[in-house]
């Protein structure tokens, strides 16, 4: 078990934690005290993957240049 | 005479120039008629002085064109002239007074067509390859879900539009456009200046930083696109420290920085679909894994819930754990009193049994059975069979001492016999069996006299006959028969010869 906080986690990292635990808790191996455990980490990780998907929040923007080619800000990009 | 023939002098009647004059005069004459032209030829030598000026050479087989290009112009050069490249220069030609010189100024430099394009896309590629720059270790991997995707593109048209399009459908994202020019000779500065831009941009900023880049541009001819094959483009995004994903126009069209960024897409949308993954399968393989969680979870308590019941099932009562126990117990200390008489009478059979054998008449009969072993031993020990063996060996040193004595008598006598024949022989041999036969010898002393001239003068003269020895006179009486003894002497005296010397020692004969 990695000892990477779950909040910490990329998506990727919490996606391939899950995976992993789940695959644990279904092999049946696991001693009664750890699967309650690995059972909490597993829904820590599920619920920290469901907010980065919801998170699919679009925001385009384009960035101003001034005249020298240095950003200076951006500007809502619409219609597209 | 002579002034009324004019001598035309050639030249005589020009008008003088300064120098200055001429060469102002030459500078105009050629920058009016060559105001504005295009040359093609192989540029020479090229060089960048510190000032920024540009300075290059233009040749063909024969002859070679100097061209300037000053720093501001050099700037919108859409291709930077390389030694070797094939070149259609645009500007005009000027004249350098100073240096007696003319030469070109060049606003505008285009490779000169596809092929030396190509060609020259070739030597860059080999070029930065040699460098490492496409190295497959170089690239860094794609991150799975980036948070904040930046595009560099043109910020109108139907490519930004496409990414935005497919991002949308898989997973919408937080994009930053970075508006460039995707053809012309701002292209590859604008692109260089953008990466490099982004990679400036400072993680959770103001301006937030992309985790990743895609750099776009639709379809067009290969000068279109000819910017993404610069060198500088190539060169910011292999400096990029952000994951870069390349997708310039169609499928078939590799440009340089192709080669050199992270990954490259066939196409805008196939960037945007490397960019993200879809959103709504992962939202099912989220609440598929949520399931399976608790699904696993039950199962395992259902499951030892289950061989708990089935296990207190099988525990029999504790008052049955005992009784067999009991019952052992019972039964071995029923038995622990005659065990112990048991063992007593054993032993106590055992002693008597020991001490009843243990009687002297044991002991007498041993010392009686080794007495009459001693007493057959000593009846074999006598002289006899030494005194057998002393008259055997006895026989035997009397049988070897016969046979000693018996070959030396054999040897004796055979040694006589030799020595009898070998004497007979002598006799019969000997001169003085021959003086038997009428011969005699003759001797001076002990000499033998074999000539009449030793006779004559020999002071001691004797004959031996068979019988003995005769002394002959001296002198006279013997003379006058001397020519006949002289013959019978002659005759016995070669006899005689080899007969004395083995005879030497019979001259004791003689007394």
């Amino acid at each position: 078990m990695s000892d990477k906080q779950v909040s910490e986690m990329s998506f990727e990292e919490a996606m391939a934690e899950l995976e992993r635990v789940v695959n644990q808790l279904e092999r049946g191996d696991v001693p009664l005290e750890d699967s309650i455990k690995l059972y909490e980490r597993g829904a820590a990780l599920n619920k920290r993957c469901e907010e980065k998907l919801k998170e699919a929040e679009e925001k385009v923007a384009a960035i101003t240049l001034d005249g020298n080619g240095n950003p200076t800000g951006t500007t809502p990009v619409d219609g597209m | 005479m002579s002034d009324l023939i004019d001598d035309p002098i050639p030249g005589a009647n020009a008008p003088e120039f300064t120098v200055s004059e001429i060469s102002g005069a030459v500078k105009r004459t050629i920058e009016s008629a060559f105001d504005r032209i295009r040359v093609r030829g192989e540029v020479g030598r090229v060089f960048r002085a510190r000032s920024g000026h540009l300075y290059y050479d233009i040749k063909d087989d024969n002859n070679v064109l100097s061209c300037t290009t000053w720093k501001g112009q050099a700037a919108r050069l859409s291709v930077l002239p390389e030694e070797g490249m094939e070149v259609i220069v645009t500007g005009k030609l000027t004249a350098f007074g100073a240096q007696s010189k003319y030469n070109m100024n060049v606003e505008e430099v285009v490779v000169a067509g596809e092929g030396a394009l190509m060609a020259m896309l070739e030597k860059r590629k080999k070029a930065l390859a040699a460098e490492g720059l496409f190295d497959e270790a170089r690239k860094r991997p794609i991150p799975y879900l980036p948070e904040i995707i930046g595009v560099v593109t043109s910020p109108s048209g139907a490519v930004i539009r496409d990414i935005l399009h497919r991002l949308r459908d898989r997973f919408p994202r937080k994009v930053l456009i970075w508006p460039v020019a995707v053809q012309g000779q701002n292209c590859a500065p604008e692109v260089a200046n953008a990466i490099r831009g982004f990679n400036a941009l400072t993680p959770g900023g103001a301006l937030p930083r992309p985790d990743l880049i895609i750099v776009a541009r639709g379809g067009g001819s290969i000068e279109d696109l000819w910017g993404f094959n610069e060198e500088i483009v190539a060169r910011a995004v292999a400096a990029s420290e952000i994951p870069l994903i390349s997708a310039v126009g169609h499928e078939t069209d590799t440009t340089l920085i192709d080669f050199v960024s992270d990954k490259r897409a066939p196409t805008p949308t196939a960037a945007a679909e490397l960019a993200v993954p879809v959103r709504l399968e992962l939202l099912s393989w989220v609440d598929q894994q949520g399931g399976r969680l608790t699904h696993a979870l039950t199962q395992g308590v259902t499951r030892r819930a289950q061989r708990l019941r089935d296990l207190s099932r099988a525990l029999p009562r504790p008052e049955q754990l005992l009784d067999p126990a009991r019952q052992r117990l019972d039964f071995v200390s029923h038995r622990l009193a005659p065990a112990l008489i048991g063992v007593t009478q054993k032993r106590r059979v055992h002693l008597s049994t020991l001490s009843g054998s243990l009687r002297p008449a044991a002991l007498r009969r041993n010392v009686a059975e080794a007495r009459q072993r001693q007493d057959r031993l000593k009846t074999r020990l006598t002289p006899e069979v030494i005194t057998r063996d002393v008259s055997r060996k006895r026989t035997d040193l009397n049988r070897l001492s016969d046979r000693l004595m018996r070959a030396g008598t054999v040897n004796n006598d055979r040694l006589r016999a030799r020595l009898e024949t070998l004497n007979r022989m002598r006799n019969s041999l000997g001169y003085e069996e021959t003086l038997k036969r009428g011969y005699a010898v003759v001797w001076d002393g002990d000499a033998v006299v074999t000539t009449a001239a030793r006779a004559a003068e020999a002071s001691d003269l004797q004959i031996q006959f068979a019988d003995g020895k005769m002394s002959v006179g001296d002198g006279g009486a013997p003379v006058p028969p001397a020519p006949a003894a002289p013959k019978p002497a002659p005759k016995p005296k070669p006899k005689a010869k080899p007969k004395p010397k083995p005879d030497t020692p019979e001259q004791g004969s003689l007394f």
